[in-house]
């Protein structure tokens, strides 16, 4: 596998905003900026910076500490601290990292939380993980936001009442007494407008797989196209000019009919067009495409590049009801979606870009992802007389990820898709 | 008058029958009477009972059912019970059932709803999102809608309007329950030797598949049996056993920790029909308010529950106290996040206050405790023999 990696302005500019996010980290106790610590899914990273207060996300810390092999060596270290081998890794990786000083990934110390923000949106395991934190950084305030779950379907009034209300009494108070600055919702508002640009940026990039051949991979090139309104750049200036680079560069692609670019290059010839359910595996991210983009599959959409939010159904962040707007946003992320909603908008996936099978990534720690997720396998084979594939791995945690059983699994899958062409060709 | 084993074994019976039939026997008696099933770990019952309905609890199959189906529903790493509870609908067992509550526990659960969604079983299913929030205007208000929503579906069932005098009514009753139960366990703090672990067990089991009137006559008889000296007194330790909040251990691990030298005069097997703490008010205008109140106020600890300004700690160090416990037993399902994570939190204050604590995991259906009696078994030869008895003030 080659080492030099195929690179696109946008995502050079990608490189320069993260390592700015970490630079003005590892200031922020010269800088006096707050720090919170919050998570991606239901992240309110506007309402952060409306303070002028920085954001930390510990599952992006986590996965970054799997892309760069140092995972391992974390979750063995919070096993060792009486941490279950069963439980979500994200959580022993963030322990361990933060028992080995809290290095994040340009290799700068992550400063400690001003503020805990445990925004819970669509995973249970999050509340657990801020319990913990809140006992490895004692004296640290914590806000809670509750996301009501879609239980059924549907986002109620008296749910967005529920959140607003948190806002405006649990979170908003404790982040003007955290930053020393009074509410603004101007501000707010004008942070939202970038958001809202940036959501039809998303939806509209996304959209592009469509065209044959598909000009990206919806799920591992897709995961750094969410990077920056998932890690802190929400309703900034950067984020709109890197998601309008973003576009251009694509429908340039289309233009010219390029398929996706990779680790290695262009992908020279789409054979199979994918839909790829549950989050990717961070230890052998390169590894893992590499299987895919050799046997030319791409992929044209992932549940997993929804999990900072779904805007591909029509929600959009309405700057004029701030509050409200951020409440269903965060009711909107994918994990907060009940099952047969999850079965519906993968089934709009596989039609809308013409998916010629679907595959599950079932990851090992992850049960807000997993548990149902054969259900979903049923379903939509039964749904749609699509062929379903389905592997194994985990987040980072490197035992999890067995790189011959997966290479095999697929090999099966993407030959079954194969016969299927050539039977569907012969009629 | 019925012996203390006859009960028992009556009690052993209804809380394993995966039929159902105490109920269904129940329901057929009136044609506006349902059955909504429920997961652990806590549900309001007084709810369904004043809708006139019986509110069943759904504790997965344990080492009763054979899983076949269950298991093409969920990989591996994921633990037993909604593969047992899978299996349980698959085969029919629920076929009475009008509706369905899955209260917030972890996301298995929560999932799990979605999966009876698809399944279409019942009339209705619901996602009882309990409120992390614990504050009356906000968590306490929504908690409220929550249950509303519970009482509109149930409504559309079978048109029972459930006025606050039948509502205060069933309070009363659940209130007469929980107060019997913490009788029970009271007794069984003083005088473990007069009803095993496994037997209590049965009992408050039983409690979650009949009407709360029955079981409350079943409690009040069994407390009167061991209210007077039966047995001897055995040279075992004291402990408290944590994590099985939800999927429920096998009844053989109940007796092997026994067997092998402890009293288990604490748990949270079945810690829904325990989880207030105290009276909730029975007259009042507005019951719907006394039970959201309560869930805010007079909720025990949970791994289901976000513990922030009442850190659980704390709460099972005054329990430890309060029962007199010489170690506390670590045991949680396999793959119960929940129950796991707290596991560093709650073992690290153990270890800071001296407290000796063994760990192990279990599921459902685990039919091997070999092992564990060893283990146990050393634990409490290693209290009894080397340890000094805790002294309270060192908690």
């Amino acid at each position: 596998m080659s080492k030099d990696v195929a690179k696109e302005r946008s995502m050079i500019i990608q490189k320069e905003m993260i390592t700015q996010l970490f630079k003005e980290l590892s200031a922020a106790k010269e800088t006096g900026k707050k720090v919170v610590y919050t998570f991606v899914p239901g992240n309110i990273s506007e309402l952060i910076l409306s303070f002028g207060m920085l954001p930390v996300y510990p599952e992006i810390n986590a996965l970054q500490s799997g892309m760069r092999k140092k995972s391992g060596d974390y979750i063995r270290d919070a096993e060792q601290h009486g941490h279950s081998e069963d439980v979500c890794t994200y959580v022993k990786c963030d322990v361990g990292m933060m028992l080995n000083g809290n290095i994040g990934p340009t290799g700068e110390k992550i400063p400690s939380p001003d503020l805990l923000l445990l925004s819970y949106t669509g995973c249970f395991t999050f509340l657990k993980w801020f319990e913990t934190l809140e006992r490895l950084y004692p004296g640290v305030p914590v806000a809670l936001l509750h996301t009501p779950y879609q239980e059924a379907g549907k986002v109620t009034p008296q749910m967005t009442a529920y959140m607003v209300k948190q806002l405006k009494e649990e979170v908003i108070p404790k982040m003007e007494k955290v930053s020393g600055n009074k509410y603004d919702e101007e501000k707010l508002k004008s942070i939202l407008r970038n958001s809202s640009k940036v959501e039809d940026y998303i939806v509209k990039i996304f959209d592009t797989t469509k065209h044959r051949p598909s000009p990206i991979d919806a799920y591992f090139a897709g995961v750094y196209y969410i990077g920056p309104i998932n890690s802190g750049f929400r309703g900034t200036p950067e984020a709109v000019d890197y998601y309008a680079e973003l576009y251009k560069e694509i429908l340039t692609r289309i233009e010219k009919k390029l398929g996706p670019i990779t680790p290695e290059g262009e992908m020279e010839e789409e054979r199979f067009r994918l839909v790829v359910e549950g989050p990717p595996n961070w230890t052998h991210f390169r590894e893992f495409w590499k299987l895919f983009y050799d046997m030319g599959a791409v992929i044209v959409a992932s549940s997993y590049t929804k999990v900072g939010g779904v805007y591909d159904m029509g929600f959009r962040v309405n700057p004029d009801k701030p509050l409200e707007s951020l409440a269903e946003y965060c009711m909107n992320c994918y994990t907060n979606l009940n099952l047969p909603q999850r079965v519906e908008l993968l089934s709009k996936c596989i039609t809308d870009y013409h998916a010629d099978g679907f595959l599950v990534n079932s990851i090992k720690s992850c049960n807000s992802f997993s548990a149902g997720q054969l259900m979903i396998m049923q379903q939509l084979e039964r749904k749609l007389e699509i062929p379903i594939g389905f592997i194994e791995s985990d987040l980072v945690d490197p035992r999890y990820f067995s790189y011959s059983n997966i290479k095999n699994r697929l090999e099966s899958f993407f030959q079954m898709l194969e016969q299927r062409k050539m039977i569907f060709t012969r009629q | 008058m019925n012996t203390l084993n006859g009960i028992v074994t009556q009690c052993e019976k209804l809380a394993f029958d995966l039929s159902f039939k105490r109920a269904r026997a129940w329901k057929s008696q009136e044609k506006d009477r349902i059955l909504i099933g429920h997961m652990p770990v806590y549900f309001p019952r007084e709810i369904i009972h004043a809708a006139n309905g019986l509110a069943v609890g759904i504790l997965g199959g344990g080492d009763k059912k054979l899983i076949i189906k269950g298991d093409a529903y969920y990989q591996s790493y994921i633990c037993h019970i909604p593969r047992s509870i899978v299996e349980l609908a698959l085969d029919k067992h629920f076929a009475d059932f009008d509706g369905f509550i899955f209260p917030s526990i972890c996301d298995v659960i929560r999932n799990l709803s979605g999966m009876f969604q698809l399944l279409g079983e019942g009339k209705f299913v619901k996602y009882l999102d309990f409120p992390q929030n614990f504050v009356s205007n906000i968590g306490g208000e929504f908690y409220r809608y929550e249950l509303q929503t519970v009482l509109d579906e149930v409504y559309k069932l079978n048109g029972v309007e459930v006025t606050p005098q039948r509502l205060n009514h069933s309070i009363g009753l659940f209130n007469i329950n929980r107060n019997l139960i913490k009788q029970l366990y009271d007794i069984r703090q003083e005088f473990p030797w007069r009803l095993s672990a496994a037997d209590v067990y049965h009992i408050v089991r039983a409690g979650y598949v009949i009407p709360v009137e029955e079981h409350n006559e079943i409690l009040t008889q069994v407390i009167g049996l061991i209210g007077v000296e039966t047995g001897s007194p055995m040279d075992k330790i004291r402990v408290l056993v944590i994590g099985a909040f939800c999927e429920q251990p096998p009844v053989g691990l109940i007796r092997t920790i026994e067997l092998a030298g402890c009293y288990i005069v604490e748990d949270d097997f079945l810690l829904g029909a325990r989880w207030i703490q105290g009276d909730i008010e029975t007259n009042t205008a507005d019951p719907l308010k006394s039970i959201t109140g309560a869930y805010l106020e007079k909720s025990t600890f949970s791994s289901s529950v976000y513990d922030v300004g009442n850190p659980k700690e704390a709460r099972l160090l005054k329990l430890i106290q309060q029962r007199k416990v010489d170690g506390v037993i670590f045991a949680a399902p396999s793959f119960c996040d929940p129950a796991l994570l707290d596991h560093p939190i709650l073992q690290k204050e153990c270890n800071d206050k001296n407290i000796r604590f063994i760990s192990f995991l279990f599921s459902e259906n685990t039919g091997q405790f070999k092992v564990i009696k060893e283990q146990v078994g050393t634990f409490s030869d290693s209290i009894k023999l080397w340890d000094e008895p805790l002294a309270n003030d060192k908690l």
